[in-house]
């Protein structure tokens, strides 16, 4: 058979792969970074593309300078290990009396190795150090739980985590054993209850009509009465525990206690404030603003002189109470009301319609926020809320300026220990402390994106 | 504010039970610790050692009181306070002995309530210098860039100094030891200046500690020494009589070491004060009679404590030495 073509191609042409400039990694090379920098079509866009060139080359090599640099101090040129028990003289050079040669700028690790207790736990008693260890391990173990899907009996670990377990804390941390008399807890428990029936009754309609409105401030006010001196019961109990005052805790662990206290207290603080801050009733909303606008209006440094330098002098001579206590209140006050902000941001973004919508459907105030209102509004600001948090983590050091021994200010008090003192003593500890906090940070902010995916996949923009 | 401090005496209450200071020693009995408060690291002075324990002269002067008063060196609990900090904390009762390098001054013990119970540590500001510069003396010191820390004393002495002096300077100052020390170090100025213990304890981050020189010039006086509260002179006395015991038994001759053999053997009659064989001194002080003897074998006599802490900062005795070698530690007699 002929055919009049004089070609006829019996196969598909072969499938040629993109063009080396849309591709790969050549491909996200030349769009991303060299394109912009190869137009010389005319004079403006090559001078441009020449300020780029320079500009990319100085960039490229200020990172790698940087980075090579803190590699090489970290890691290449530090000094690991103290075999001989020399503390300072091995991390000294030449010059100094010690075998390093002249120059030498590098990490001395057995440094942090030698102050690693420390840096956690303070002048922590070290017979006792179990404790905080079974606190941590608990409280980890708790955390994972409550916080990693699919487990089962989330939520009540979740409960048990806030309720049970600062309880637990608290008691393997300082011992227990507080003098409070039992009798004094017996007298405030029948108070309590003595304001919840009060409630009860003028719910009930039996005291008249003011009461009835002021029966569930009864209540509440009845149950805190109740709750708070349970607690004092059960750490007034002797547990048979070395007492561990405050005094002697440091470090790590007062991070740990002073940034987890204020995140697990200032996220209901904050929406109750922020709820009080919309509600229409004149007094609360007047009074919630008041709060937020006071503690937001001083810097935090500002509230812990005041709870530490100031607030002593205003107490009768001989009451004294806790320097680690009044630091943490302030602290919880302090992020209350600036989580009061955040939430509020949320609750104005929720539609009119929900609030109506739930109104339609006959849900009172407190069902509305905590079925329709608080979990979309709460989603919302998840980033917000970590943002706090994780400002809060960071400005847990500050209470170091008040003589707490936080990571921070562990570290600085192991700078002045003559027996290592070394060029390289401060910058060696403050990297490491970086290394901690940014563990712990960059943790959070992980786990945030994370809440974020999981519970707003719709909304994602 | 009302707020703040309303909220704050309200858990005050609930959390911590409340105890009226009449006489310190017997709450300190009470409560069964003396509280001490300390600096937040100053080597030599007050410092916490790897383990976290604390080290030092003026950690040494709390240990002594406790020695005196519990014949236990060990019942005494530290509370590191920052300069700011300090003299809050013992007026208002939460430390029992401020022994935090202090210096005694006119104003601090006749404004704020308080007592300096002696002088442990006699300190002055001095300059250090890199030898390279070829100066001797402060005096050529002339046009000169000088590195130290800012709002602290240091600042108003060198100050003082210069313009006494017709000199002019530079004042290069930062907010902490580590950055005065690095600036200093990587040739900012040419002089660095702070207290001369602070000097030897800084000495060792230096990259070559052996191409800088200490001036001789002194110039001010340091006298620091442990703070009680006015208006308690029973505390007042077994503070400033633990110092002394301290002192004497290193006029003495008494150290940790020979101590006990003073129990059996004939002594001088002094000794047989100190160590409460004779008399009944430690009574007189509401304590027991061998508490001199319990600070001397538990703390060790004034150069015990010195050499353990001082001395490896390169600190020689100097003006510390007691008066009989050429210095002017004197401690009154106990008789």
């Amino acid at each position: 058979m002929t055919t009049p073509h004089k070609y006829v191609r019996t196969e598909d042409a072969p499938l040629l792969p993109p063009p080396a400039t849309e591709a790969g990694i050549t491909g996200w090379l030349w769009q991303n970074i060299f394109a912009s920098m190869s137009d010389f079509q005319s004079l403006g866009a090559a001078i441009r593309s020449l300020f780029m060139i320079l500009f990319s080359l100085l960039l490229v090599y200020l990172f790698i300078d940087q980075t090579y640099g803190l590699i090489d101090f970290a890691i290449l040129s530090a000094v690991w290990s103290d075999p001989e028990g020399l503390k300072r003289e091995v991390c000294w050079t030449v010059q100094q009396g010690g075998s390093l040669p002249d120059g030498w700028h590098g990490a001395c690790w057995p440094f942090v190795w030698a102050k690693q207790k420390f840096a956690w736990f303070g002048p922590y008693p070290s017979e006792e150090l179990w404790r905080i260890y079974l606190s941590l391990i608990v409280g980890s173990i708790g955390l994972v739980w409550a916080l990693r899907e699919r487990l089962p009996y989330r939520r009540q670990v979740g409960v048990l985590m806030l309720t049970l377990y600062p309880l637990l804390a608290f008691i393997l941390l300082t011992g227990g054993n507080s003098d409070a008399s039992f009798t004094g807890i017996g007298v405030w428990i029948i108070v309590g209850l003595a304001l919840i029936s009060v409630g009860r009754m003028g719910a009930a309609g039996h005291l008249g009509t003011i009461f009835a409105e002021l029966a569930g401030i009864f209540g509440i006010v009845g149950w805190g009465i109740i709750a708070l001196n349970v607690v004092r019961g059960i750490v007034a109990v002797d547990f048979n525990l070395t007492p561990v005052g405050t005094g002697d805790w440091g470090g790590l662990l007062i991070t740990l206690v002073v940034a987890l206290t204020g995140i697990v207290a200032s996220l209901p603080l904050g929406i109750i404030l922020a709820l009080g801050r919309r509600s229409e009733m004149p007094v609360v909303s007047v009074l919630c603003t008041i709060f937020i606008e006071f503690w937001r209006g001083v810097p935090l440094i500002t509230v812990l002189f005041m709870a530490s330098v100031m607030l002593p002098l205003f107490l009768p001579a001989g009451v004294n109470f806790d320097n680690l206590l009044r630091a943490l209140i302030g602290v919880m006050l302090f992020s209350a009301a600036y989580m009061a902000e955040v939430v509020r941001g949320g609750l104005q973004a929720i539609d009119k319609g929900q609030y109506e919508g739930a109104q339609a459907m006959g849900l009172s105030y407190w069902q509305t926020m905590r079925l329709i209102v608080l979990p979309q509004a709460l989603t919302h600001v998840i980033p917000g809320i970590v943002n706090t948090f994780i400002g809060l983590f960071k400005d847990t050091t500050l209470v170091s300026i008040v003589g707490i021994f936080d990571l921070l200010g562990a570290g600085q008090s192991a700078i002045a220990d003559a027996a290592w003192s070394t060029p390289v003593q401060a910058i060696t500890i403050y990297l490491y402390i970086g290394i901690i906090f940014f563990i712990f940070c960059f943790g959070m902010s992980r786990y945030s994106i994370f809440m974020e995916n999981k519970l707003s996949k719709s909304r994602r923009h | 504010m009302k707020k703040l401090t309303a909220a704050m005496v309200a858990v005050a209450g609930v959390a911590f039970a409340t105890s009226a200071s009449a006489a310190t020693l017997d709450d300190v009995k009470a409560k069964g610790h003396i509280q001490c408060g300390v600096s937040q690291g100053l080597p030599g002075f007050s410092n916490a050692d790897d383990a976290g324990k604390w080290t030092g002269l003026d950690v040494d002067l709390c240990r002594a009181v406790a020695a005196a008063v519990f014949g236990d060196a060990n019942a005494v609990k530290f509370t590191p306070l920052s300069a700011k900090q300090r003299f809050t904390a013992i007026a208002s009762g939460e430390v029992d002995i401020l022994s935090r390098n202090t210096t005694w001054t006119m104003t601090r013990d006749t404004q704020l309530g308080l007592n300096f119970a002696g002088v442990n540590y006699y300190d002055g500001q001095g300059m250090m210098v890199p030898t390279s510069l070829g100066v001797t003396s402060a005096t050529e010191l002339d046009g000169a860039n000088i590195c130290t820390n800012t709002g602290t004393t240091t600042e108003l002495n060198i100050t003082d100094f210069f313009r006494a002096n017709g000199m002019s300077f530079n004042l290069v100052a930062f907010e902490k030891a580590d950055e005065v020390v690095a600036a200093y170090d990587a040739g900012r100025c040419d002089v660095y200046t702070t207290d001369r213990s602070g000097l030897a304890a800084q000495r060792g981050k230096l990259t070559a500690p052996d191409a800088h020189m200490v001036l001789s010039e002194i110039i001010s006086k340091e006298p620091l020494g442990p703070v009680v509260r006015q208006g308690d002179d029973q505390w007042f006395n077994i503070v400033r009589w633990s110092l002394n015991a301290m002192i004497n038994a290193e006029e003495m001759g008494i150290t940790s070491e020979n101590v006990n053999a003073t129990k059996y053997n004939d002594v001088t009659p002094g000794v047989a004060r100190l160590v409460g064989k004779e008399g009944n001194f430690g009574e007189e002080l509401g304590l027991s009679n061998d508490w001199a003897y319990n600070i001397i074998s538990q703390v060790g006599n004034y150069a015990e404590s010195y050499e353990a802490n001082v001395t490896p900062l390169g600190l020689a005795r100097g003006v510390n030495a007691l008066w009989s070698d050429g210095g002017i530690l004197y401690a009154a007699p106990i008789r």
